[in-house]
């Protein structure tokens, strides 16, 4: 295997609190992120990963363990560390005061690339998140889609070595997530190393060669996606509904059935090799769900497991 | 880990080290130059209203207080009634310094405010290869940059309103700028500490730059005020530029230690508040 770009080993994050114990987000996580790798954190929200994510990026100092991006030590090379990543944050913070070719412009200032340089990139990048036509508009104007490619082609402003996203879809309709996803697989596709968070099962799928599974600031499980969810899954989930009164006495009647039985407050998840037959049995039983759905396992099926939670919730 | 392997890693590590402190060692020297020129880039687009004020403001001001306010003082007390000169004389420095502030004011709240909290640009910029204290550094480059210009134009009124007996009268302007980035950088460096605006930007556009504008020996003398709220122009920044700013235009009769004076405690207040808003900065982006 190459030499990683990313390698964390006990990472810890921990915050002072108040008259408290302190808050500990990142809570000793190790793992390591290949040279073109697409790798992915998936969590549920307050899970540590953005915290992560800052640490990796330098701006975040980490409270002990061992991190090493580029083979760099970010505590002592900061702006060098980030001359080589790409940024997509959370919180948008495009300049909303300037126009959308001039916020490529002023950022590829900040790696002290020439001006001629960064024009000639600026126009590249606004052909490759599809925004040519809007170069002269006002990024208030963009829709919440538009302003993420923007935000993405501001990331590639200086030809990073490591993108990092930060909940790239989060808030974004299906249309634009699937937009912003193929542009995402163009870069992966040119070897772009990408390390992103993310609290959507199927985002994860898409885009994740690798991922963990991240809760309460610790590492769960680590796998490639159809991996994680043939360790903790069956080959397929039945989802019946009983409705909300009845979900939990219903359980009592059918636990054994199929691998394992989930009971959550809106319905009950069988997990077995044949979803139909589970069905079959609890039918002649004279249990009859309102609902029924027999489908193939997914990450949140395999969150669940993990940690007996949803993914959002 | 094995030797081999490790010695692949080591002559990369170097590699990658080289090409990234290559990349980075631009923004390291001029990286406070680029938060400049966004800066400059974002006053684009008000830069009409920079130049309207810059331009209405002293025209405003000096007519109303240096030609009609000067008339009632001139005519009661005589042609040198104040401090020695006219009143427009004795009244122009002190507007010039007070458009420095008024500039402060404007560039290191809101702005400060935004770029923090409501559109946080400064989490963008610190996600480069720029740092914290270049953000701060670039901030107080480019609103020096504005506070010249206005306080020049100002400046030029004054010359056309006759109001600069003395020969160095120019050094009026810089002493405003001085004593405009002395106020304004405490005034960002208290706005960096905010987590949100509730209020607060307002009252310190009430209750510090308006009682200091009134009690800073701007109209009259510090001394016609009754000692117990002398205190007030002797901290205030204002009163220090103010005082300067009158020894270059006509030569007010102060010794020469307490010129000084005015020249360190600026210079200390601008020391103090860049470097306190440096940590501010580095302590809210750097989590």
């Amino acid at each position: 295997m190459p030499a990683p770009v990313i390698a964390a080993q006990n990472l810890v994050k921990s915050y002072p609190v108040k008259n408290s114990k302190e808050f500990v987000a990142v809570d000793g996580i190790s793992f390591e992120v290949a040279p073109g790798e697409s790798f992915g954190l998936l969590g549920p929200n307050g899970a540590g990963k953005s915290t992560t994510m800052r640490m990796i990026g330098a701006v975040s100092t980490r409270t002990s363990g061992d991190l090493d991006v580029l083979g760099l030590d970010p505590n002592r090379y900061g702006p060098e560390i980030r001359s080589q990543l790409g940024v997509v944050p959370q919180e948008n913070n495009l300049d909303m005061e300037l126009k959308v070719r001039e916020n490529l412009l002023v950022y590829g200032r900040y790696f002290g690339l020439p001006r001629a340089r960064v024009a000639r990139r600026a126009d590249e990048l606004l052909e490759f998140a599809q925004l040519a036509d809007k170069a002269g508009a006002k990024v208030d104007d963009l829709s919440g889609g538009m302003k993420r490619r923007l935000t993405i082609a501001r990331a590639l402003i200086n030809d990073p070595r490591i993108l990092l996203l930060d909940e790239p879809t989060t808030g974004l309709d299906p249309q634009a997530r699937h937009i912003l996803w193929d542009r995402l697989f163009r870069l992966k596709e040119q070897g772009t190393t990408l390390l992103l968070t993310t609290h959507y099962m199927d985002e994860a799928e898409q885009l994740c060669d690798r991922l963990v599974v991240v809760d309460q600031g610790r590492i769960m499980a680590e796998g490639s996606p159809a991996d994680l969810i043939r360790r903790y899954s069956s080959r397929e989930v039945l989802e019946v509904r009983f409705g909300s009164t009845q979900n939990a006495e219903v359980a009592g009647r059918i636990q054994g059935y199929g691998e394992r039985v989930d009971v959550l407050p809106d319905r009950i998840l069988v997990y077995s090799d044949s979803g139909e037959n589970e069905l079959e049995r609890m039918t002649a039983a004279g249990l009859h769900p309102i609902t029924s759905l027999v489908r193939r396992p997914s990450l949140e099926d395999v969150f669940l497991r993990l940690t007996g939670r949803n993914l959002i919730e | 880990m094995s030797n081999q392997t490790e010695g692949i890693s080591d002559g990369k590590r170097a590699e990658t080290l080289a090409a990234a402190v290559k990349a980075a060692a631009r923004t390291r020297r001029y990286g406070s130059w680029y938060v400049a020129e966004h800066r400059f880039r974002v006053m684009r687009s008000y830069a009409q209203t920079v130049l309207f004020t810059a331009v209405g403001s002293p025209f405003v001001y000096l007519y109303a207080m240096g030609v009609g306010l000067a008339g009632l003082v001139d005519g009661n007390l005589g042609d040198d009634a104040v401090t020695g000169v006219s009143y427009l004389a004795f009244l122009a420095p002190a507007l010039l310094a007070s458009s420095a502030i008024a500039v402060a004011t404007e560039e290191f709240t809101y702005p400060i405010m935004l770029g923090f909290r409501w559109n946080p640009t400064f989490f963008g910029m610190n996600a480069s290869s720029i740092q914290p204290g270049q953000i701060i550094n670039g901030l107080v480059i480019s609103v020096a940059a504005r506070m010249l210009v206005t306080c020049t134009i100002f400046y030029v009124f004054m010359l056309v309103f006759s109001a600069v007996p003395g020969r160095f009268g120019f050094v009026a302007a810089p002493v405003a700028l001085l004593t405009g980035l002395a106020f304004g950088v405490l005034v960002m460096a208290y706005t960096a500490t905010l987590k949100d605006d509730t209020g607060q930007l307002v009252m310190v556009e009430r209750f510090v730059v308006l009682p200091m504008t009134l009690f800073s020996g701007t109209f009259f003398p510090l001394d016609v005020l009754p000692p117990y709220l002398q205190w007030i122009g002797w901290i205030s920044p204002l009163w220090h530029g103010t005082e300067l700013s009158r020894v270059f235009a006509y030569g007010l009769p102060e010794p020469i230690w307490l010129s000084l004076v005015h020249v360190l405690y600026l210079a200390a207040l601008l020391a103090i508040g860049w470097i306190w808003a440096r940590r501010l900065a580095t302590r809210r982006l750097n989590k």
